[in-house]
Parts: C-alpha cells; structure tokens; sequence
C-alpha cells in the first residue's frame, strides 16, 4: 500500500521534473554571464535583459504583443459575455448551432483555423494586415470566455434578476446592477485567459500577421532560426514572468478591490 | 373618485405553452385589501397564473387588470409589484440596506427618505439591527423578512409570494405565517400567496381559491370552501373526506335519507338537496373530522345516523387519532380528539353522523 503511493509520488515528481525544468533552465541560463549558455553557470548578469532593452525589434514586437493582447481580450470579453448572457439566458433558433460554431475554434485544430481564416481572406482578395491577425485571436479566444462566462451565469439565479425587475429596474439597469457584478470574476477570468492566450499564441499568428510585424513569440522563433542567443533566454524568462504574474497580480487586485467595498459599505 | 373593487382582475386568461394549455379560462378578482390564496396540487398553473400577473409569463389570451388599468403589454418593472420567491432572491453581493433601498433608487426618492423608509422597513420585519449585513449572513426565516421588506417598501400596488414559507422549517413557518398575516393587515395591501399547504391557505387566506389543472375548482371564504367543497377533488383536497356513491331518497321533514352504494343509509338535509337540485344521483363527502366515534349506540341527536364499524387501524397524531374503519362493508376513516386513550385496533365501535355533516355533491360525470 504505502510502496504504491510513494512509486506514486515519485512518478508525479519526475513529470512535474520534466515539465518545468527546462523553464527553470531557461530563466537560469538568462542571467548567466557567458556568451555560450551551458551549465555551469559563469557568473550572474542583468546584461541580457539590458540588450533586450535595446534591441528595437524586441521591444516593438513587445509593444505588439501587448497591444494585440489587450485588444483581444477587451473585444473577445465583450462579445463573449454577450454571447453567453444569450446563450444562457434567451430562447432564439439555431441557438445549438450558433453555440456549437462559437465552441468550434477551441476543438478544431490550430492550424486548420489558421489557414481556414487565410483562405477566406483571400477569397475575399484582403491582404493581411493588424486587423485579420486580431480578428483570428478574438476568434480564437472567444470560446474560453463564453465558455468561463457561461458556466458562471447558469449558476446566478433568474430570479434575482427578476426581483431587481420588479423592483423597478430596466432589463438593462438589471444587468448592469445585478447580473453583470455577480459574473465580475468569470468575465475577469475570461479577460486574463485571452489575454494570456493571445499573448502566447504562435501557430496562427505565424499565418495571419502581416510581413514585417513581429509579435513576441514569433520574433523568438525567427531568432531561433539564426542563432541561440542568450537573449532568447532573457526574453523567455520575461514571458513566463509575465504570462504567470499576470494572473496573480489581477487576482490580487481582485480581491482587495472586493474587500475595499465590503469596507466601505461596512463604513455606512 | 370611484372607490375602486379590485386590485386584480383576470379575465378570462389562457396561458399555452405550446400545445399545452397551463392555465384554461382564468376568471378571478383580488378585492383591494384582501389576502388571497392560490391553492392546488403541483403543476395547477398557480405559479403560472402568478407570473402572468407580476409580468413574468406572457399573457396567450385575455385581460390582465391592475387597479383599473390593463397592464398585458406593460414591462414587469413599470407595473409596481412586490414579488416575494421561495428562495428569497436577495441580492447577494449588495448589503441588506442596499437591497432594501434598490427598489427605492428608481422612485426618485431622496437619500433621507430612502434611509428612512428602509429603517422604517427593517422594523416591521423586525430586524432593525441587520442593515449592514450581507444575505449570507442572515439566517433563512432573517432572509424571507428581508425580501419582504424589499418588496413592500416600494408600496406596491399588489404583493405576490410564490410559496414564500416553504424553504423554511415547521417552526419558524408558522411564526413567519402569523408575522405575515400581520405585516399585510398593517399595510392593508391587495396580497397573492401561492402555497400547497392547506392549513397554511385556511388560516391566512380572506379568499381561497383551489385550483386544479389550470382552473378554478372553487372559489370563497376559506370556511365556505371548507365546509361545502363543491366538488369531489376539492373535499378530498382540503383535509380528508369520505366520499361515497349514492342515490336520493323523498325527503321527510328537515331531513332526507340518503341509499350509499354499499347499502348504508345516511341523513342529510334539505339544504344540500337543493345544493344538488334535487338530483337523483348524488355524491355523499363526509368529512374525516366531521364524524364522531363512540362505544355508545345512541345517536347524538335525532337527525344523526349512527353505524356500527370496526377499527382496523390506529394512526395515532398526538392530540388527535386517525382510524380506519370498516362498517357495512365500506372503508372510511374519521378523525377525532383523543379523550385519555384513543380506541384500540379491533374495537368495535358506532359513528355518528349529524345531517348537516353529510354534503352532497352532484352523481359522477366527471
Ligand atoms: N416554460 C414552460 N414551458 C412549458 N410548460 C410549462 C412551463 N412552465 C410551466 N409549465 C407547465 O405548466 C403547468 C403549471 O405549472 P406551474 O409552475 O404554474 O405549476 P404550480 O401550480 O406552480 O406547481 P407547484 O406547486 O409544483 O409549484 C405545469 O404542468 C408545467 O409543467
Ligand atoms: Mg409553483
């Protein structure tokens, strides 16, 4: 009994291993001194961060990135929770079949997507540009917000909702008063996830960006393609150090932004 | 101005769910004032005929009237209700304070008023130290008193509660059941209280109303209906009945025997032949509570029948008893006050019945 669990227990530890490690290698080997990345370790350095600061490819990729994030996730918040309050909350036709076209992207392979969106625009004879690539990330980051929001607002009672009517408030006022504050964390959830999602995805981006626009991601591959430099290892260690504080840091707001208003309701 | 009559008034509404009609031909008036219960067993239409009402549930025929007003097209949040759920519905992420005062916000009335009237509402509830609090920090019973207060203190036009009580344990139920009747005798609002609780829709109710199937079985004053069920599903529904076949003799004097179907013959009086028209075959409801069961032969007045039985079976509920009885051939149960002991299982005993506890009900067509 207790040699199964530890087999257990050593077999969880050695896939956990195998996963993070090479992200632990990558974010040690980003502050190494030398030039050549190999353990072990020659010296501590900042000096690939601070290339990566002045390397203008990098940093506009950056900013692109960043820009591309924070517009898909406000447009795929948007839509999504939209979406989700009709899905959930309203009777239309074809409702299976428009939810099942909204879920799609996430079961259809990446590539597949990728190309079929490539296509369509070439049959519409549009060259790529800023606009396709973010249509193709909302597109793509779509399913995980209705899918987050929805679930949420199956859980919030109708009839808190039809209280709030009958008390006076618009259907319009009732969403905003009651609903959309009762779902605030499913849609947080679902901004932080296409962000995060947007953020990192290469696959379609690779397809859709326009020539000459880099985003993170892809600006890493092209510089895998030519040399390993230890500044891949820098940029690397930023993303994850972004892609995971993100959450946290939101989360913490979160939370004191909801104690605050306890506070200040309490304060009346 | 005209003193107005009805706070509600339903006519004729059908409500269709598709093929499926919930609600057939709703003819009824809620007097202004008046407390009224919709009673009747699960999938009756009582919530149905309720949402119709609050602007919940389109209307598929008919007139809705509210204070002399047609409100079918008019929204749910213009119409100037109280709503009351089983499940309370406060909003969870508002304080107690703010849930009271949401209804308030779109009245335009100011802040000084808003925190008085609230106040003035947490005390009729009574639950003046509470406005602070979040829903989930109140208890249910604490909670249902918070959503009544929400709804009245909008002063609404009607107060409709869909089984208000029936998340809450016995007790605290029949406490919230008096505080109920109490706080809507304070505000003399026109109230709508869905239950299936029966004891619950006779103790409260001015009228009752029992419906069955999507319509009105029968409408009244809760003792009225009570007493003269006038149909075989309401007597059977209110309390417990025996109910049997039978056919009509020529009355004689005050009173007429009436021929069971087993062959007991009992007596009743000329008022429940008129009730039937003096129809030939009849039905004969006698209620469970309504028959007196003794040791001794004797009746208890001259235009009472007496029938030697058996007890087959004793339900014993504390101060009452409910037995089960076979007396010439037939199955009927009584229930009676236990005097020391109730009778024991095999005893033979006599029931009484008086006349004007046999109701007669038209023959079978239904
Ligand atoms: N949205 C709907 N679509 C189809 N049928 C419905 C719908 N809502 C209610 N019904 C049907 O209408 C009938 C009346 O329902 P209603 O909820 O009014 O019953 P009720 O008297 O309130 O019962 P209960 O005591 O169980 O609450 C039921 O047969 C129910 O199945
Ligand atoms: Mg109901």
């Amino acid at each position: 009994m207790t040699n199964g669990w530890s087999l257990i227990r050593i077999a969880t530890i050695l896939v956990y291993l195998f996963l993070f490690a090479p992200v632990a290698v990558v974010i040690l080997l980003a502050f190494n001194a030398n030039q050549f990345g190999s353990f072990p370790i020659e010296g501590f350095s900042l000096r690939w961060f601070d290339s990566l600061l002045h390397n203008d490819a990098i940093v506009r990729a950056f900013k692109t990135s960043l820009l591309l994030g924070i517009l898909t996730s406000a447009i795929s918040t948007t839509i999504g929770t939209m979406a989700a309050v009709a899905m959930v909350r309203y009777d239309f036709p074809g409702k299976k079949a428009i939810s099942s076209l909204l879920i799609a992207p996430i079961l259809i392979p990446e590539v597949v997507l990728a190309v079929a969106l490539l296509l369509f625009l070439q049959f519409l004879a549009l060259p790529k540009s800023f606009g396709l690539l973010l249509m193709g990330h909302v597109v793509f980051t779509l399913p995980f917000v209705l899918l987050v929001v929805q679930a949420r607002l199956v859980s919030i009672r109708r009839d808190v909702e039809e209280a709030a009517m009958s008390l006076g408030a618009t259907p319009i006022q009732t969403f905003f008063e009651i609903t959309l504050p009762l779902m605030l964390p499913a849609v947080m959830a679902g901004m932080l996830f296409s962000f995060t999602i947007s953020f990192d995805d290469i696959t379609g981006t690779l397809f859709w960006k326009p020539g000459g626009v880099e985003t993170v991601p892809t600006q890493i591959f092209a510089m895998l393609r030519n040399s390993i430099s230890p500044e891949i290892n820098a940029l690397g260690a930023v993303m994850v150090i972004f892609t995971v504080a993100m959450p946290l840091v939101a989360t913490a707001i979160a939370r004191r932004v909801s104690a605050a208003r306890i506070k200040a309701s309490k304060a009346k | 101005m005209a003193e107005r009559q009805h706070a509600v008034e339903l006519r004729n509404v059908v409500k269709r769910y598709g093929e499926f009609t919930a609600v057939k031909k709703m003819d009824l008036t809620v007097p202004e004032n008046s407390f009224v219960t919709f009673l009747g067993p699960s999938g009756c239409g009582k919530t149905t005929t309720l949402r119709m009402i609050a602007g919940l549930t389109d209307i598929t025929e008919g007139d809705l009237v509210i204070r002399d007003r047609r409100v079918n097209d008019l929204p749910i949040h213009k119409r100037n209700l109280g709503l009351v759920f089983q499940n309370y519905a406060l909003f969870p992420h508002k304080t107690i304070f703010d849930n009271i005062a949401f209804g308030l916000k779109y009245r335009n009335v100011n802040k000084a008023d808003i925190a008085q009237k609230v106040k003035s509402a947490l005390d009729l509830v009574q639950l003046p130290h509470v406005a602070d609090r979040y829903p989930n920090q109140l208890s249910g019973g604490q909670q249902q008193r918070i959503a009544l207060a929400r709804a009245i203190v909008i002063e609404p036009d009607v107060l409709l509660l869909d089984e208000p009580l029936s998340a809450l344990d016995a007790n605290l139920r029949e406490e919230m059941r008096v505080e109920l009747k109490r706080i809507q005798r304070e505000l003399g609002v026109a109230t709508i209280f869905v239950t299936h609780d029966q004891s619950e829709a006779l103790a409260m109710s001015d009228k009752l109303v029992v419906m069955k199937d999507g319509i009105v079985e029968q409408e009244g004053q809760p003792e009225d209906v009570y007493n003269n069920p006038s149909s075989a599903f309401v007597a059977d529904f209110l309390g417990h009945s025996n109910i049997f076949a039978g056919t009509l003799a020529e009355p004689s004097g005050e009173t007429a025997p009436v021929q069971l179907e087993g062959g007991t013959t009992l007596k009743t009086t000329i008022h429940q032949i008129e009730r039937v028209n003096r129809q030939q075959n009849i039905r004969a409801v006698i209620r469970a509570e309504k028959i007196m069961v003794s040791t001794n032969q004797n009746p208890t007045s001259n235009d009472s029948t007496s029938i030697p039985g058996r007890i087959k079976t004793v339900d014993y509920l504390g101060q009452m008893a409910r037995y089960f009885i076979t007396a010439e051939g037939q199955d009927w149960q009584v229930i009676n006050p236990i005097d020391q002991h109730p009778f024991g299982e095999g005893a033979d005993i006599f029931m009484h019945i008086p006349a004007r506890n046999c109701v007669l009900l038209p023959g079978h067509h239904d």
